[in-house]
């Protein structure tokens, strides 16, 4: 096997390859479960794709494999003995180390300083030894590091470079990598790739868990992937991009139910507006929002949605371009502006952004009749509150504190507290943590203002969802929008697609 | 009849919370005191009787509680939005400037009272104003209140030294003993025998009958503790975080420029280098330990004033060192927290 290694990577110490085998690996949280029974094996030397869609499961799959997360049941063996652990350091210590979606790291730190935490534990440090390792390293695997520049001034892709060398150097032979292409250049994809071939080639094993069809496609071996918290299936290259899709989003469901609707005056219209913030920002977005219109968005969860959503909100400023509401020109106003022309934006992160922890709902209630008188019309609010109560079934009573309510109920509370005639309502993943019933009777109830012409943009880790309730679906990668299309015309294959990027 | 018993546990849990701190506070002090080699016992007494031990005592203590009161009450505005101001101390001494400026234009005028009267709004209008900075440099300028406060107390501090030493110097000589005494005619009338002015146990009182009841039952009220416990969320509900801020910063600032005013007509009759006393700072103390409720803050401010008062004479009586009263507040101060938190700690497991 040694004599396969292209480049000897790491230090001579380690030429020891990890076989793991997953046995029937179980997770739940509460009644709900994460991960049912999922069994797979990792050779020596592979790179192992792992994908599925939001949800499906895979990054808690990766996080028991990092010791991160304690499993509930099941079994890991390494090359054939059971290994039971239950932190990252003992994980790391058995060879298995996770490199993050967002690297930890100490940004005000430089490289050098990054790269030699955590692997000394004398008293005074031999920065020259470790500068030669470093450099070492990054030259085996092609990268370009400068070791006295700080981490803050250094790209996602070099971060990343930075965190990948350092678990090499800790000595860690299987990598897990989450998601790692997001938010990197192309170049500096081709830069990883190239890396990972190389150390897979050195008898490494590589796990990539990734969303991304293309790169799954480009550099694994072997592919499993994981639906609603069970193994849906595995596939050796050459791979089938049909088969693949079919085994991410499953067989596609019934042709959506929709009530034809005559196209509106166009309410929203964004003319290439461009925006920073989140994982890619949003770049040259082109659409517009007509009156009793349903559209829904769609695209792996820090694409360009969330941004286009704050935009429509006046939440952020657009950097470029134009929006227009109503036939004016609105971009630049705050939110208070698209609020007044009724505007109305529900946030997913309930607690964080939506809801305000300490108040109950009673007082929740209160606050959204805010505009009338100086005192607080409390019997009115109670009053109101226990009725919203019983209509959207929330359990709890007017005088709850939201945080004590469950998420579902959250969410239940967040849409009761919608206004009763908005014109251009923006939702954030609306259904998110609520069961197939309850998403019924809250499809049904917006759908009362979309007969009253009002527009609504909604998005959804669920494509069933989008396609069932949207007339409308755009689809957003890597902060672009990059498909805008007709509900009747598409289907969950080729949506599939354009959310993972392929066209 | 459930109703009954709930209150009934409640009712117990306080009275256990508070023996529990007392017990603590008591024994950590007396720690403190066998540690540094006073008598535990004569200390207790001497500050009971330098609070309590004659009407005129009492009246003093009454006097030192005025003030805390009033800036603790402001302080409950500006915790509810989320906000430290640290500037408050500033602020009060603006509103005694500012009083000040008003009773010097009215010496020797006809009118003295109405002088006398127009120092009140004077010194609101001093303490809010300069609260008004420190709001401005936080809403529009991103500068942390408390780095904001700090700076312009500072700025306070050496304006009131200029003008004691400079502009509104007594004839002849410039001293810290601070500005010419005012004619008694622009002294707050005062009740006979204990000195205490009763127009500012009223307008205290008044401060946080009307303090309690915003928070309380008004919009005001619920808008300032929805953007203190969540600002982005109160966006969407259509608050604007930005001029509540302003506003609750107005409030505080007017409040203790108010007890600026009343230290300059009703206790020193003239403007002194340390006016404010430190009592806006103890007012953060204050706020803190009555959980930012009106009613627990009255009392506790009354229990800082007595222990202020208290140990006036701890060094005269028992040859003690004059900072031992300072070093007693604050172990008060740490043990409280400390018990508050552990009971906090033990509640929620």
């Amino acid at each position: 096997m040694a004599g396969k290694a292209l480049h000897p990577v790491t230090c001579p110490l380690s030429p020891y390859f990890m076989r793991i085998e997953l046995h029937d690996i179980h997770k739940y949280y509460g009644v709900s479960r994460a991960n049912y029974g999922i069994s797979l094996t990792i050779e020596p030397g592979t790179i192992h794709g792992i994908l599925g869609e939001n949800g499906a499961g895979k990054s808690t799959l990766m996080k028991i494999m990092a010791g991160i997360i304690r499993k509930s049941r099941g079994t890991i063996l390494i090359n054939g003995q059971p290994a039971d652990y239950c932190s990252p350091e003992q994980a790391m210590k058995l060879g298995l180390g996770m490199l993050y979606q967002d690297p930890l790291d100490f940004p005000s730190l430089t490289v050098l300083d990054n790269f030699i935490l955590g692997q000394t534990s004398t008293v005074r440090i031999r920065k020259q030894a470790f500068q030669c390792r470093l450099n070492r390293l990054s030259e085996q695997l092609g990268f370009s590091l400068n070791p006295d520049a700080p981490v803050k001034s250094l790209t996602i892709g070099e971060r990343q470079q930075l965190e990948l060398i350092r678990l090499l150097a800790i000595g860690v032979d299987v990598l897990i990598l989450d998601e790692p292409t997001t938010g990197i250049s192309d170049l500096q994809k081709d830069v990883l790739f190239n890396a990972l071939k190389a150390l897979a080639a050195e008898g490494k094993s590589v796990i990539l868990v990734s969303h991304k069809l293309e790169d799954v496609e480009n550099l694994c071996s072997r592919v499993t992937v994981l639906r609603h918290g069970m193994l849906s299936g595995n596939m050796t290259r050459p791979f089938s991009t049909e088969a693949l899709l079919k085994m991410i989003f499953g067989t596609p469901p019934l042709p959506p139910l929709l009530s034809p609707i005559p196209p509106g005056y166009p309410i929203l219209v964004m003319d290439t507006v461009s925006t920073i913030g989140g994982r890619c920002g949003l770049r040259n977005c082109s659409t517009q929002i007509r009156e009793g219109e349903i559209v829904g968005l769609a695209g792996l969860e820090g694409s360009g949605q969330e941004q286009f959503l704050r935009l429509a909100a006046g939440m952020k400023k657009p950097t470029q371009g134009a929006i227009m509401l109503n036939g004016i020109r609105i971009d630049g106003r705050n939110h208070y502006a698209f609020k007044d022309k009724g505007v109305v934006f529900m946030p997913t992160a309930r607690l964080e952004e939506g809801l305000i922890p300490g108040l109950s709902i009673a007082e929740h209630i209160a606050l959204q009749n805010n505009r009338k008188g100086f005192g607080l019309q409390w019997s009115e609010s109670l009053q109101k509150a226990e009725q919203q109560i019983n209509w959207f079934h929330i359990k709890g009573t007017p005088n709850s504190p939201v945080e004590t309510l469950s998420g579902g109920n959250q969410q239940r509370l967040l849409l009761s507290l919608l206004p009763e005639t908005p014109r251009l309502l923006l939702l954030e993943n609306p259904t998110r943590g609520l069961d197939v019933e309850s998403t019924h009777w809250i499809w049904e109830q917006l759908q009362r203002h979309r007969l009253r012409q009002a527009g609504i943009v909604f998005s959804s880790t669920e494509l069933d969802e989008i396609l069932m309730i949207a007339h409308r679906i755009l689809v957003f990668f890597d902060g672009r929008l990059t498909m805008d299309v007709d509900t009747k015309q598409t289907n969950i294959h080729e949506l599939g697609r354009a959310i993972a990027g392929k066209h | 009849m459930n109703i009954i018993s709930l209150t009934h546990k409640r009712l117990l849990t306080a009275v256990v919370d508070w023996s529990i701190t007392l017990i603590c506070i008591g024994a950590f002090t007396t720690l403190i005191l066998l540690a540094t080699g006073a008598p535990p016992v004569s200390t207790y007494y001497h500050i009971f009787m330098g609070a309590f031990g004659s009407w005129v005592k009492f009246g003093h203590s009454v006097k030192a509680w005025i003030p805390l009161t009033l800036c603790a009450c402001g302080l409950l505005y500006t915790f509810k939005i989320g906000l430290w101001n640290i500037g408050i101390e500033g602020q009060m001494i603006m509103g005694a400037v500012f009083a000040t400026g008003i009773l010097k234009w009215g010496v020797g005028s006809e009118n003295e009272i109405l002088f006398l009267w127009l120092s009140f709004p004077a010194g609101l209008v001093g303490g809010a104003l300069w609260a008004v900075v420190s709001g401005f440099l936080k809403t529009k300028c991103g500068v942390n209140e408390i780095f904001a406060g700090l700076g312009l107390n500072f700025m306070a501090q050496g304006l009131i030294l200029w003008l004691i030493f400079g502009h509104w110097k007594q004839p002849g000589i410039a001293s810290m003993s601070g500005t010419e005494t005012f004619p008694q005619t622009l002294w707050l009338p005062q009740a006979f025998a204990v000195n205490v002015p009763p127009t500012g146990i009223m307008l205290t009182i008044l401060a946080l009958c009307i303090t309690a009841y915003i928070l309380r039952f008004t919009r005001i009220g619920l808008n300032l503790t929805a953007i203190g416990n969540n600002a982005t969320a109160s966006v969407l509900f259509g608050l604007h975080p930005d001029r509540y801020m302003l506003l609750a910063m107005s409030l505080a600032g007017g409040l203790s420029g108010l007890a600026g005013c009343i230290q300059v007509v009703a206790v020193y009759h003239r403007l002194i280098p340390s006016i404010s006393s430190g009592y806006g700072y103890l007012a953060l103390l204050v706020v803190m330990l009555a959980g930012f409720r009106a009613g627990m803050t009255a009392i506790i401010s009354l229990f800082f004033a007595c222990l202020n008062v208290g140990s006036i004479q701890l060094p005269m009586v028992l040859q003690l060192d004059s900072s031992l009263s300072g070093v007693i507040q604050g172990a008060m101060v740490l043990v409280t927290l400390g018990v508050h938190a552990w009971r906090k700690r033990r509640a929620a497991s």
